[in-house]
């Protein structure tokens, strides 16, 4: 019997009343007295030399409050990067300046250069048309190859040269890993492309930053996933506010992503101007300018290559890999394609030796951070692809061969430094094929044959290291901050409690999931739990939203805070029942004393703590309110199989999914609704990316994807129905829920299976068609099947 | 957006004389002047909205048994009205954007705008029909100049489309994916002795028949008269979503299904 409440059951989201009905409180939704509205006046050029920025006729303008250049800025911090990655010789990555608004050149289109604060938004951006702009234009940057030769235009005239870093992983492996391929029986190759990507939530970013004369307090609102990680960077590192003086609000927030991780030169204006102006600054991004600003995902050139023994064994893994970095380094963009990908290049599998090269290029084109996965997906995309064309040049079965070299006994440690706590991989590849009817494939393929259609079957396995991180480790590879999360747990004299998280949801679905977590505890009714979070005024210091981190660490934070609620709560109900401590029982929001017919309710107990008449004071204080700080001890290991059947149509390449399943182990599952859509919405990225979307510059550093008419979001009518199941769950082992993340799994599990499958529907077709780049677009998908 | 002035006449006469302001520019539906205008590309100062014309509004049948659709018809009312008397300009109306566009998009503004990826030019080569406008009335085949590009004068308002009803139609739209615009499009009309096909979508040129596809239908109108044809890829369109060559391979492609659907 599926459970009606509490952990297990799939309570209805109670946020989304407030979503569907269009009664949030997003960012857009604050207007303050005497704001004031700010247009970035941004780069059209790739790259080029910053002559002159000549405001003087812009601000004689109609309503122009005051104009802001990079000028303005000299004096003040950049935008900092959160990770440092170590080169392959040891040396720290080349780090270059991030200025608020653009100094001496412009280095991507949308760069901003000036910002135009006016009475209204329309006023600022017919001022800031009226700049006039010196630029001397520079030969742009943009394949990431040439960018990294001997002598290519430097985005940063300060750095050696465009390369970010050359990291090898682990590189004390590389000879022997070399030494293997020699030996090897088979070796399979494959250079593949993990095209950029543009991560469209569907609220915009907005910023609004607000400046107390009287107490010289700043307060931001933002769209952000991590309001306390916005407040450190910027306050510490840009702005130099203390904390104390310095509050960040990150209300209703509609998706993110990722791309809401960072922290953007648009918050540290809004918050600078609003205290040089002394009146609240906002910005509301358009969709064009969110193309041209927002943090990319992925874009990332690879060769990949598998060696595997004269049985089929994988023997070593040998990866090269160029990632874009974009013009600037983006908050956390250094650790996705090192720690964020290279540690999960061993999967599901026990290939003994791996070796992978990172080269991270700076190129004239946005920062390129996080997107759902991030680096993860990256990892699975060649890893699965190199196996399944692995498996067609031995002429062995792609499910077989992984089968073989499944990793079985756990915990496992990987050669590229992390340790899976616990899997069974063979679990969820049962699980698919007997979601997916793969017997009756051939019947299927043949009637698709019948209207000219070319059927393909694709599988794969993914793994992931989630529930990010063990504060000491992340340090060690070069995190500038611990990944621990915090909670606070506020139990009011009549029994209801506020949950207070350093977690953050926007859209995951923290309001209702938290509670019954809590209300499981205790329990009570899930109704009498609220969360707060999202603004660093009220909740404890946390890391926020990211790596499907929430419940795994979030979680593990509100678990520990309940627990000491329920430990001082027995020492109440002893001393209420006249009892030993040691005695009391909680059950169903009862306080008993073993072996008596004793009880208390939850509630007796709550007013009491707050009513402290008969209670016991010379031991413990009034009050019911305990605060939690959870650093995992590991990652956890979200992994699973997934299976992707398409049609192919020969004479115009249109991909068609009949069926998509998904077999994930997400450990404990506290709301298996909430787990469902959140695969479903990682699937429909995923099946996005594999299929459809795509962010393309120009040899000049013009986005020719730069607006919904040639970037392609997957549709409804894109995506087959679903079939997800998470029945294998083997409990992470090592935080108090078993629970392992589900947020991203969808996103990085599923564009192999369909690549896969598109290449089995060719070369079952006659096509010697081994790999396509993504977006399998109908015009690649044809230009492959016809040379 | 720059600031303009609004005007709604409510006759054709009185929207000509509108037209004469300095800056003025023809406002239909708005699905492409009002994004161009909000994205600051374009700046009328006058803006003369062609929607409170009601004598360019609506579809009927002349005695010529041709489907006259006033200029000012949004592609849902087109749709709704000519289900029974042209299936295929029907469907093709009621495929044009989404539920947005269709019921604010007309088939005026659509001609006029004459977007190279546009259904509706496709339906108006193919079906010969006649461009009424204030002026005169100028055949399909004279109408389209080429991308983004009539022989309508500047100040000249289509105030009508009348469409001769083919024996047999269909259209053909193969979906750019981003957009949904027609990445390559084909209509075939048949009519008794002669067969029309019109691409839009494919052309550097905007719309274009096809004339050897015709004349192999028009001897035989069934999916394999077309084999034997080639398409070139000279001309075609090439960006994102497609080389020339694969939109010259769409050409056959839904030239021959839409015979097929005929």
């Amino acid at each position: 019997m599926p459970k009606d409440s509490g952990i297990g059951a799939s309570s209805k989201r109670r946020e989304d009343v407030r979503f569907l009905t269009g009664t949030g409180n997003y960012t857009d939704d604050i207007n303050l007295n005497g704001q004031a509205y700010v247009h970035f006046l941004r780069s059209d050029v790739a790259h080029g030399r910053l002559n002159k920025v000549d405001t003087s006729v812009a601000a004689e303008m109609p309503g122009v409050v005051r104009i802001f250049t990079g000028a303005d800025f000299e004096g003040v911090g950049g935008l900092p990067c959160g990770w440092q990655v170590t080169d392959k010789h040891g040396n720290p990555m080349q780090e270059p300046a991030h200025p608020v608004l653009a100094q001496g050149k412009v280095r991507h289109v949308g760069d901003p250069i000036a910002a135009v604060v006016a009475e209204t938004a329309a006023q600022a951006r017919n001022a800031a048309e009226a700049i006039e702009l010196d630029i001397e234009e520079l030969p742009a940057v943009i394949d990431m190859k040439e960018a990294v030769k001997e002598g290519a235009t430097k985005v940063h005239d300060d750095l050696e040269s465009n390369l970010c870093y050359d990291w090898g992983f682990v590189e004390e492996n590389k000879a022997a890993v070399d030494e293997a391929f020699e030996k090897a029986a088979h070796v399979t190759t494959l250079e593949l492309v993990n095209q950029r990507l543009v991560a469209n939530p569907m609220e915009p970013r907005v910023a609004v930053g607000d400046y107390n004369r009287a107490t010289g307090d700043s307060t931001l609102y933002t769209t952000s996933q991590n309001p306390h990680v916005i407040r450190l960077l910027m306050g510490a590192f840009v702005l130099g506010i203390p904390e104390h003086k310095l509050r960040v609000v990150a209300p209703d927030v509609g998706g993110g992503f990722g791309s809401k991780i960072f922290h953007y030169a648009e918050e540290a204006f809004c918050t600078f101007a609003a205290k040089a102006l002394a009146r609240p600054v906002k910005w509301t991004s358009s969709r064009s300018e969110a193309f041209i600003s927002d943090a990319h995902g992925r874009d990332h050139v690879t060769k990949i290559e598998l060696a595997l023994d004269a049985d089929n064994n994988f023997t070593a893994l040998r990866t090269d890999t160029y990632a874009n970095m974009g013009a600037y380094l983006s908050t956390f963009a250094p650790s996705v394609p090192t720690w964020l990908h290279g540690t999960l290049m061993a999967g599901n599998y026990k290939t003994p030796l791996i070796y992978v090269n990172v080269k991270a290029v700076f190129t004239n084109t946005v920062a390129v951070d996080a997107y759902r996965g991030a680096g993860r997906p990256e990892a699975t995309f060649q890893l699965e692809r190199v196996i399944d064309k692995a498996a067609r040049e031995l002429g062995v079965d792609p499910v077989a061969l992984r089968r073989q070299n499944f990793i079985t006994e756990f915990p496992y440690a990987t050669p590229v430094a992390v340790e899976y706590d616990t899997g069974d991989y063979n679990a969820t590849m049962d699980k698919l094929l007997e979601m997916v009817d793969r017997d009756g494939f051939e019947a299927r393929a043949a009637e698709s044959a019948k209207s000219g259609k070319l059927r393909g079957f694709g599988v794969n396995t993914y793994i992931e290291a989630c529930g990010i991180a063990p504060s000491a480790l992340v340090g060690q590879l070069g995190a500038r901050a611990g990944l621990y999360e915090s909670a606070t747990v506020r139990v009011n004299a009549t029994g209801g409690l506020v949950v207070m998280t350093g977690s953050h949801s926007h859209g995951q679905g923290h309001e209702t999931a938290f509670p019954q977590v809590v209300a499981d505890m205790i329990g009570i009714s899930e109704d009498m739990v609220e969360v707060v979070h999202g603004d660093t005024a009220n909740t404890p210091m946390g890391m926020g939203t990211y790596g499907s981190r929430s419940l795994a660490v979030g979680g593990s934070a509100i678990v520990r805070a309940t627990e000491k609620i329920i430990n001082k709560a027995k020492k109440i109900a002893a001393h209420l029942m006249e009892a030993s401590e040691g005695d009391i029982e909680l059950k169903d929001g009862q306080f008993t004393v073993a072996g008596t017919d004793k009880s208390v309710a939850w509630g007796d107990v709550t007013l009491a703590a707050y009513v402290p008449h008969n209670y016991p004071l010379e031991e413990i204080e009034p009050g019911l309110e305990e605060t939690a700080f959870y650093d995992p001890a590991n990652f956890t290991y979200p992994a699973g199989a997934y299976a992707c059947e398409v049609e192919v149509d020969p004479d115009t390449g249109k991909v068609t999914i009949c069926s998509f399943a998904a077999a994930d182990d997400f450990g404990n599952v506290v709301n298996p609704m909430i787990v469902e859509g959140q695969v479903h919405g990682g699937l429909a990225q995923g099946i996005g990316q594999a299929l459809l979307e795509g962010a393309v510059y120009d040899d000049n550093g013009q986005l020719l994807s730069a607006s919904y008419m040639d970037y392609a979001m997957p549709r409804a009518d894109d995506l087959p129905s679903f079939q997800v199941d998470h029945s294998c769950a083997t409990p992470c082992t090592h935080n108090p829920l078993g629970v392992k993340g589900c947020g991203e799994a969808g996103a990085i599990g599923s564009p192999p299976a369909v690549v896969n499958a598109v290449v089995d529907a060719l070369q079952r077709g006659g096509h010697n068609v081994t790999h396509i780049d993504m977006p399998l677009s109908p015009g690649r998908v044809w230009q492959a099947m016809n040379g | 957006m720059y600031e303009f002035e609004f005007k709604r006449p409510g006759t054709i006469a009185d929207a000509v004389a509108a037209l004469g302001a300095e800056e003025a520019q023809l406002l239909g539906g708005g699905q492409t002047l009002l994004p161009t205008m909000k994205q600051r590309l374009a700046a009328p100062a006058v803006l003369v909205s062609l929607g409170g014309i009601a004598e360019m509004q609506g579809v009927c049948t002349d005695d010529a048994g041709r489907i006259c659709v006033g200029g000012g018809t949004t592609h849902a009312a087109v749709s709704a009205a000519t289900a029974e008397s042209y299936p295929a300009l029907s469907h093709l109306a009621g495929h044009i954007g989404d539920p947005a566009v269709r019921n604010r998009g007309t088939i005026g503004g659509s001609l006029a705008n004459n977007d190279p990826a546009a259904c509706y030019p496709a339906a108006v080569l193919a079906s010969g029909a006649n461009v009424v406008t204030n002026t005169r009335e100028i055949a399909a085949d004279d109408f389209f100049e080429g991308m983004f590009t009539t022989a309508l004068n500047d100040g000249e308002i289509i105030t009508e489309v009348k469409f001769p009803v083919p024996a047999a139609a269909s259209y053909q739209k193969f979906l750019q994916p981003a957009s949904r615009f027609a990445l390559t499009g084909v209509f075939v009309a048949k009519f008794a002795g002669a067969v029309r096909v019109a691409v839009t979508g494919a052309s550097e040129d905007g719309v274009f028949r096809w004339s050897e596809a015709e004349a192999a239908l028009s001897g035989n109108f069934s999916p394999e008269a077309v084999d034997g044809l080639s398409v070139s890829a000279d001309g075609m369109i090439a960006d994102l979503h497609g080389s020339a060559a694969y939109r010259a391979n769409l050409v056959k492609v839904l030239t021959k299904r839409a015979v097929a659907a005929c």
